[in-house]
């Protein structure tokens, strides 16, 4: 199965804050990043936390975001950046992100 | 899982005799906690409940004594004498750390090179996921608030707190790994360290260079 | 919205760069955790882990130490699958502490006589 997103993708994290356990980081939600490195397919962690199977298993992806993206006001050098482990169920194409941040941000906040 | 359940009973007196324990809080050192005590309970339930057994639970906690900072740093050296070697480890990790004769276990680990051009450094915002099978248990200050919160918004400002300034035309990326992967930065080998062997240059490389908080320092 | 363990890019004080060597108790929580996830047994995922500490609500990141945190999250997990439960577990605490207040008591007798 070929992944979602190839590697130098645009791809947007998903803006959404439910309850549990989640593991994507609340700093990188509604931010927008580039695809660096794609892991491999995983168990899904916010399934197994709760004793289930995990399956289907989820690909694992790592993203790259400018930190200036992250942080408006970031002290340091344009090019520094954070790179996070991120699951696909959590990414969409950058492209459709302001539809769905918006939707998201209605439902969710 | 119910078989586990129904065969503890009768073990749960096993203790009440007066025979020595293999562990004791270390009494001197003033009052044992409510977890202390949670632990050995635990831990006579699962024995009695043949779960586990002591035997394992004393192996395993060798494992863990046995893993430190000793077995990056050599994959870290050979990586510096050898750029085929070097190629394999940022292609695969375990597989390279194989070839050392060294278990970096299961979990995928990733390793990321500095470079003139980039600083790494490796955090868990989330909870405390480290490189345990090549460098050890993880430092208090990297499962501690400050450095979680802190290193992925202010990386230099972090950075300088451990003495380690990273010049500005150099792009420092921070690593955040949530849960499925592991990071290991790979350092560069410090100028003037030609005429140095492996296990000279392996004695370099502390724990801090691989988490990207520290530099070798040169020979 | 933002979950307390969940703190990459807040504010916090400076990195405090100590650390401190790992006492026997907290080797055994890790070696536990190592053997109920294990291949062999997959008793408890680390995930549930990780969940089972997030719950223990924002107070526990400052109020307990990390194995602390560990240990209490292996437990829960351990009474919610039915392998322990509390009833036995509440025994067997105190059966632990009555035997180390006992083993102090006698280690604190034999020191007095020691300085008689």
């Amino acid at each position: 199965m070929s992944p979602r997103f190839p590697i130098g993708a645009r791809v947007s994290v998903t803006r959404a804050f439910p309850p549990g356990h989640v593991r994507t980081p609340f700093f990188v939600r509604g931010k927008t990043g580039i695809v660096t490195d794609i892991v491999g397919d995983f168990p899904n962690p916010e399934e197994l936390a709760y004793g289930r199977d995990g399956l289907p298993a989820r690909t694992l992806f790592r993203v790259t975001f400018l930190q200036c993206d992250l942080w408006p006001d970031y002290e340091g050098s344009a090019e520094d950046t954070t790179v996070v482990d991120i699951y696909e169920h959590w990414l969409q194409d950058a492209e459709t992100l302001s539809q769905t941040a918006e939707t998201g941000a209605r439902e969710h906040v | 899982m119910s078989d586990m359940q129904d065969n503890g009973h009768h073990h749960d007196h096993d203790h009440a005799h007066g025979h020595r324990h293999p562990f004791q809080p270390d009494l001197e050192d003033g009052d044992y906690s409510y977890y202390q005590v949670m632990t050995e309970a635990v831990i006579e339930l699962l024995v009695g409940k043949k779960v586990i057994t002591a035997e394992e639970l004393r192996s395993t906690i060798e494992v863990i004594d046995s893993k430190s900072p000793v077995f990056g740093a050599r994959l870290i050296a050979r990586a510096w004498v050898d750029p085929a070697f070097k190629a394999r480890m940022l292609e695969d990790v375990i597989s390279a750390a194989g070839e050392l004769g060294i278990d970096a276990g299961a979990i995928p680990i990733r390793a990321v090179e500095n470079t003139t051009a980039v600083h790494n450094v490796i955090v868990c915002t989330l909870c405390s996921c480290y490189p345990r099978s090549l460098i050890g248990l993880p430092p208090d200050w990297y499962k501690a608030r400050a450095y979680r919160s802190r290193v992925v918004r202010e990386p230099r400002a972090v950075l300088k707190e451990f003495g380690t300034q990273i010049p500005v035309d150099v792009e420092v990326r921070v690593h955040d790994s949530t849960a499925d992967l592991r990071y290991m930065v790979l350092p560069a080998r410090p100028s003037g360290t030609g005429d140095l062997d492996e296990e000279a240059l392996a004695d370099l490389v502390t724990r801090d260079c691989m988490i990207g908080t520290a530099l070798p320092k040169s020979a | 919205m933002r979950r307390h363990h969940d703190m990459g890019g807040l504010d916090a004080g400076p990195v405090v760069q100590n650390e401190h060597d790992f006492a026997p108790w907290e080797k055994r929580v890790d070696a536990v955790l190592r053997l109920l996830s294990g291949p062999e047994r997959r008793l408890i995922t680390v995930d549930e882990l990780r969940r089972g500490i997030e719950d223990l609500g924002p107070g526990a990141y400052d109020e307990m130490s990390y194995y602390e945190r560990w240990i209490a999250s292996i437990t829960n997990n351990l009474i919610e699958k039915g392998v322990l439960n509390i009833d036995e577990l509440g025994l067997k605490m105190a059966d632990v502490e009555a035997r180390w207040d006992a083993d102090r008591a006698a280690k604190n007798e034999t020191q007095n006589e020691g300085v008689k």
